[in-house]
């Protein structure tokens, strides 16, 4: 067993790094506006957020859809974190310039220097974004966890769309700047830069599924009054399920405030969630693996592959009549359809990649016997 | 010294239905005790009283002499309360269950409640969650590296305890179902216990498989000191393995004695068979 766990974390080890060369190479050969650049890092940060959901609804077994509140508030912190104090200006042009007078990256560049502080400013702006997170969260999870199910689902649902209203609130507009656009903050870096940062995040997250709190987790999720029964606070573990899901989510929304440049409230509707929700139902509920899969195969397929389907001309057929602005969308939604006829439990069901290698090689060692 | 268990006119009532009924009884150390009746007399009801489920009506309930529930009619109860001793307790005491699991009492559950996406092992390891040292930070980054593996060994050994070894990796939920229970006491045991309560152990078992389970509940006891508290259909199985019996009807207490007594008892025989309302 010791045996094939190495082999195991040997071939996953392998991937990353074939994933990684791959990003490296194509961060190197083309411009960073790149649709395929695009595509790895947008799914980068669906990867993030759709495994982050995944720990909640997956293997928690806690409907919530808050997932884009939580981004939210990520993005945000992000942004109003790392805009440049020379540009904030401009940006809060109808706030006197906002409230908040420094920037992370250029405090830091003064400690580290102009190669390492900018990176280091950057990354406390995520994981201060994620801990904002994290503690909403909290605050929520006081009365919002003692409900059950679909009743939890409306409920989260509901404060995120609260959330977004606050946001835009004028009153807290010298912070947040309103319904108006964060933008000029900096970006951490090409494709390459959000790999790392996904791997490691979701590699913290394998780590915590697969420890004890991550069997208290799956407990709660099978069997509510056993694992009660067996010693498993119910309270204490679904609120800190529900933290650390929605500290990834805030960190995946920093990401995704870097990735599009410009941050508003309104784009983080509730149609946000319904598309994690999305990709993690069909990468299959209980597998982050399926997520990871999932996240990359949607948007390279939604933003790149089927692109042509609303521009005229797709795989050489040219059908200006039928191929317009919408149609793309139409022959998404059958496909999903079609996935989800077909895998019932999602592509993945709840193995993960590693469960499909090992069960290959038991087969092997039966016919042996 | 106290009785490990102690029940003291424990009442639990449902809207106006009382289900147990001035209840009292004790459980002494490393004692096998069963609590009979006929279906719907209330045993299962104050099993999840005892377990911290359902939080009594009225009364007391203490473990080791510690005070693990007690409570008196409140709220709406206060009006509707049909039972006895109102007044008596003044005090609210409620756990909820992991507490008193984490206290040292564990139990099964009469229709099986098994993790059903683990396998056998993963069962029992999960249950030894209640007993970890290691918190959060250090479990995820796998500081905890010694506990886990003595885990592991642990419940590895629990397996081969009840005889699951050969199926610790199959799916619980695929197990036959005298595995199955017996997966459930593997369980319970890994939670390390003092007192277990095992509601119908028995249940659906033929009577040789009874006959291997009043073994095995007797090695279990002596071999890690446990006090048994068991609910059970199975006259053969409770008149074998018990040191003492209760017998409750309607959830109130008819009688109480060493097997003997209990087999004699004609009101006993009266709420199992039924008495003629002729004669």
């Amino acid at each position: 067993m010791k045996k094939n766990n190495h082999r195991e974390s040997l071939i996953l080890a392998l991937i990353l790094l074939i994933v990684l060369a791959a990003a490296i190479f194509l961060d190197a050969k083309l411009p960073s506006y790149h649709i395929a650049i695009k595509v790895i890092k947008k799914a980068c940060v669906y990867s993030l957020v759709a495994v982050s959901m995944n720990l909640l609804n997956g293997f928690t077994g806690l409907f919530s859809l808050g997932q884009a509140g939580f981004m939210l508030l990520g993005a945000y912190a992000y942004a109003i974190l790392s805009i440049p104090v020379a540009k904030r200006a401009g940006v809060y042009q109808y706030f006197d310039g906002g409230i908040v007078k420094f920037s992370l990256p250029e405090i830091f560049s003064g400690i580290f220097g102009e190669s390492i502080g900018p990176i280091v400013g950057m990354l406390l702006a995520l994981l201060i974004g994620g801990m904002i997170a994290g503690l909403v969260a909290y605050l929520i999870g006081l009365p919002v966890l003692r409900l059950r199910s679909d009743y939890l689902a409306i409920a989260t649902l509901g404060f995120a769309e609260i959330l977004r209203a606050l946001i835009q609130w004028s009153a807290l507009g010298p912070l947040t700047n309103a319904s108006n656009l964060l933008q000029n903050y900096p970006e951490l870096g090409g494709a390459t830069a959000y790999l790392i940062l996904i791997a490691v995040f979701i590699g913290m997250i394998l780590l915590l599924v697969n420890s004890t709190y991550g069997r208290a987790f799956k407990a709660i999720r099978d069997d509510e009054v056993a694992a009660e029964a067996m010693g498993i606070n119910l309270a204490h573990h679904k609120r800190t399920a529900f933290i650390i899901s929605s500290f990834f989510a805030g960190v995946g929304g920093g990401m995704l405030a870097m990735y599009m440049g410009t941050v508003q409230a309104l784009s983080f509707k509730s149609t946000m969630t319904y598309e994690i929700l999305l990709i993690v139902v069909i990468g299959g509920i209980g597998s982050l693996t399926g997520s990871i899969l999932t996240s990359f195969l949607y948007m390279a397929s939604l933003e790149w592959l089927l692109r042509g389907l609303d521009s005229g001309k797709f795989l050489g057929i040219e059908a200006p009549g039928v191929f317009k602005n919408g149609f793309r969308m139409a022959v998404v939604s059958v496909i999903i359809m079609v996935v989800v006829l077909f895998f019932r439990k999602g592509i993945m069901g709840d193995r993960e990649l590693t469960d499909l290698l090992r069960r290959r090689g038991r087969r092997k060692g039966e016919r042996v016997e | 010294m106290n009785p490990v268990l102690k029940l003291e006119n424990v009442t639990m009532q449902f809207g106006g239905v009382i289900a147990v009924n001035n209840l009292s009884m004790e459980v002494g150390e490393g004692e096998i005790v069963a609590l009979i009746g006929p279906n719907g007399a209330g045993k299962t009801t104050a099993f999840n009283c005892v377990t911290g489920v359902y939080e009594p009506t009225n009364g007391k309930i203490e473990y080791c002499g510690e005070t693990i529930a007690e409570n008196f009619p409140r709220g709406k109860m206060k009006r509707l309360y049909a039972g006895e001793h109102n007044g008596l307790y003044t005090k609210t005491v409620s756990l909820t269950p992991d507490a008193i699991t984490r206290r040292g009492i564990a139990r099964t559950f009469q229709n099986i409640r098994l993790f059903s996406s683990m396998t056998a092992f993963e069962n029992v390891l999960t249950a030894m969650h209640v007993r970890r040292t290691s918190n959060l930070f250090t479990a995820t980054f796998r500081l905890n590296h010694k506990e886990e593996q003595a885990q592991r060994e642990r419940a590895l050994e629990l397996l081969k305890i009840v005889g699951l070894e050969a199926e610790k990796d199959e799916l619980a939920t695929s197990l036959p179902y005298g595995k199955q229970r017996r997966l459930e006491i593997a369980r319970a045991l890994a939670t390390e216990p003092k007192l277990l309560l095992l509601d119908e152990p028995a249940a659906g078992m033929n009577p040789q498989e009874t006959e291997e389970l009043t073994a095995f509940i007797r090695r279990i006891r002596d071999e890690f000191g446990l006090t048994v508290f068991l609910i059970e259909h199975h006259m053969d199985l409770v008149m074998d393995i018990s040191d003492r019996i209760y017998v409750i009807d309607f959830g109130k207490l008819i009688a109480a004695g060493v097997p003997a007594d209990i087999q004699n008892d004609q009101r006993v025989i009266d709420a199992y068979l039924g008495v003629d309302e002729d004669e």
